[in-house]
């Protein structure tokens, strides 16, 4: 689903080179997990898989289901199914939770052909998958993210991502700032969300988030690669023994 | 001494064309601007009150000409809202176009039309509130538009009216120079709504003064028209009694240059005014707000709360004051001005002051400019809403708290998609 060929990137300010050659490929109905020591480059990844500004990819490629997502503007990309779920999820002052979902669904349904979602037909999906992640109405009044706790702000992630459907997730540090109780109702979304037509990739850097949502493979990221891959035993290694001795094997 | 000749004969030639009628009862408040007006002459730019403005197309013997706009089948706003509707086109009221001024709890007559006739409540009016407001700050303006103005409309307000009072102003004739003065009268415990829509003439002065006598409650929503060309000067003078309650809201869209100047007198303990404005501008548009509220009394609340959004070379000016006068204690004072600027050819010039000569109040003043969030913006695009989509989102959200200004939802929706509408013919 997801492949990403020798991705080479570099911060378009100050020309520091970020990403060194990521190569990785994430099959549908797969979570996959990425760890790795902090500054390795794996929020970058994500950001530039979704289209941020200030980055300039340098070579290599990246593509979702044959279509490089490179070249797309971020909403094509997520109207080609690609959701990057925030670490830090912004918030936007007057503008409201519920008109910003409803805004985002139609015009993704719009940009594949699809006919637009009416105020009650919204209502109700909307309610549903909310009230499964705990979210209350009051929540779905306020403006977007303004005012939300930190495991509030994680679970209207998880909730936009039910509602919107993608094909591709990426979580980025999705378990930073969250208690147990809260990281097991994001976890339990996500869960929920697994099928055999969508793809996860987790960055994160605690195994503990990966004991809620197992991943069938595991990644290790360090300076700007994927330096090692392997199974869920990977992770734990990591939880036991820190990443000094797996950077010490593989640099 | 050059200079002031100047200055007079500049004058002379600004209203050489204009007409003052000098019988009836506004004759004597006539005269008596004209010898306000004489005695401050036109502004210049070297007025203070005139430093982020130039009133040059103001200034002009004639008008210039503005081309008139086609709004291509666009329902005009407040069309879905139930309401009497009084018609101006050009300055001139339109008897055919508008609906019978009858309504319950409301007297409405014409300015043009009650020349010999006594309207006591009127002639305590007229000139009046536009007099007191020349000090400290001189409109001269205002004092041209009292001695020469062609229309208006005089509304006594007794009760509670049933519908909202619309002043519609069409713009027909490419070169029109129109003055209207209104006055409006709210008696104790009445209530009135006026709503003002349209470009009115290429050229426009008009001049409304509000007495909102203890208990009274006057709401106000305007929406200045698309014009491109057009020029307009405007000033409301409002007085406000005990416990009475004043709120006014502007939508601005387009326009060569607008200065919309709002003087409030809270002279009755526990009065309530607000004063707020959105505009938005696309290019060749200089719009002004410049208001001056007084605290004469203890326990009043006053709120000023305007928004700009600016693009491709347009500027947006504030000037705003509270005075806070001794013994005005208790005083709760907010005022707030806030431009986005789309753009690095577009400016803001802010300019907030606070007097204040009482010891036991509460204010407050920002003003601030700033450009679209990008971080927002790509938070929403990574939700799939297209670029343009977005930030009009971001755009409405900025200018939400003057928005909310507006108490009828109805009244608010309707202007909330006219910026929507305008927003999206404005994406680029």
């Amino acid at each position: 689903m997801l492949e990403i060929n020798n991705l080479h990137v570099k911060l378009e300010e100050d020309d520091k080179v970020i990403l060194k050659g990521v190569n990785l490929t994430v099959e549908a109905g797969k979570v996959h997990a990425i760890m790795g020591p902090n500054g390795s480059g794996k929020s970058t990844l994500s950001y530039v898989l979704a289209g941020r500004d200030g980055y300039s990819v340098t070579d290599g490629s990246a593509t979702l289901d044959g279509a490089e997502l490179l070249e797309m503007e971020p909403e094509e990309r997520a109207a080609a199914g690609l959701f990057l779920a925030f670490q830090y999820p912004v918030e936007i002052p007057g503008v409201g939770n519920m008109t910003f979902l409803r805004t985002a669904v139609n015009a993704q349904r719009k940009a594949r052909g699809e006919d637009e979602l009416s105020a009650g037909e919204f209502l109700k999906i909307v309610r549903e998958k909310a009230k499964a992640l705990k979210i209350d109405a009051e929540m779905m009044k306020r403006p977007v993210n303004v005012g939300f706790s930190g495991g509030e702000k994680k679970r209207n992630e998880i909730l936009q991502m039910a509602m919107l459907e993608p094909k591709m997730c990426i979580l980025d540090e999705t378990d930073s700032g969250l208690d147990v109780d809260a990281m097991k109702l994001v976890a339990d979304g996500v869960n929920a969300l697994r099928d055999a037509g969508r793809a996860f990739l987790v960055i994160t850097h605690y195994q503990r988030l990966l004991d809620h949502i197992r991943p069938d493979v595991v990644h290790i990221m360090a300076d700007g690669r994927i330096v090692k891959t392997g199974g869920p035993e990977l992770a734990l290694e990591v939880e036991n023994n820190g990443y000094a001795d797996i950077l010490a094997e593989v640099m | 001494m050059a200079l002031a000749a100047q200055k007079s004969d500049a004058l002379e030639a600004r209203i050489a064309r204009l007409d003052r009628p000098t019988a009836g009862w506004t004759a004597k408040a006539r005269a008596d601007a004209l010898a306000r007006l004489s005695s401050m002459g036109l502004p210049g730019k070297r007025d203070e009150y005139w430093r982020y403005t130039d009133p040059a197309g103001l200034n002009l013997a004639e008008a210039a000409a503005a081309a008139l706009f086609d709004a291509q089948g666009e329902a005009p706003p407040f069309d879905g809202i139930d309401r009497l509707k009084l018609v101006f086109v050009d300055g001139v009221f339109d008897p055919a176009a508008s609906d019978d001024p009858a309504l319950a709890g409301v007297e409405i007559s014409l300015l043009s039309k009650t020349g010999g006739a006594d309207l006591h409540w009127a002639q305590g009016l007229y000139g009046t509130l536009e007099a007191a407001g020349q000090s400290p700050v001189a409109r001269p303006f205002a004092a041209m538009n009292t001695a020469f103005a062609t229309e208006g409309v005089m509304i006594r307000a007794t009760g509670r009216a049933a519908k909202p009072v619309s002043l519609i102003y069409l713009h027909k004739s490419e070169t029109s120079d129109a003055i209207l003065h209104h006055c409006i009268k709210v008696e104790s415990g009445a209530e009135l709504t006026l709503l003002e829509n349209g470009p009115a003439a290429a050229r426009f002065s008009k001049v409304m003064e509000v007495d909102v006598a203890d208990g009274g409650r006057f709401h106000h929503v305007r929406t200045q028209g698309r014009d491109h060309e057009r020029r307009a000067i405007t000033h409301i003078f409002a007085r406000l009694g005990r416990e009475s309650l004043f709120k006014s809201f502007t939508l601005t869209a387009n326009g060569r240059l607008t200065r919309n100047e709002c003087v409030i007198d809270l002279t009755g303990a526990d009065a309530v005014a607000h004063v707020a404005g959105a505009a938005v501008g696309d290019g060749d548009f200089h719009h002004d707000d410049t208001v001056f509220v007084t605290h004469g009394a203890e326990r009043c609340e006053s709120r000023q709360v305007f928004k700009k959004v600016l693009k491709n070379g347009a500027t947006g000016v504030f000037q705003g004051k509270i005075l806070v006068r001794p013994g005005a204690q208790k005083t709760d004072g907010y005022q707030i001005s806030q431009s986005l600027l789309l753009d690095e050819d577009s400016q803001f010039l802010a300019k907030p002051e606070l007097e204040i000569y009482a010891d036991d109040v509460k204010c407050s003043h920002g003003s601030t400019s700033g450009a679209i969030d990008e971080t927002a913006l790509f938070y929403l695009r990574s939700r799939g809403v297209p670029e343009s989509t977005a930030k009009s989102l971001l755009v409405l959200a900025f200018l939400a708290e003057a928005l909310a200004e507006i108490e009828d939802e109805a009244l608010a929706e309707d202007i909330r998609s006219r910026l929507e509408g305008w927003l999206s013919r404005h994406e680029r």
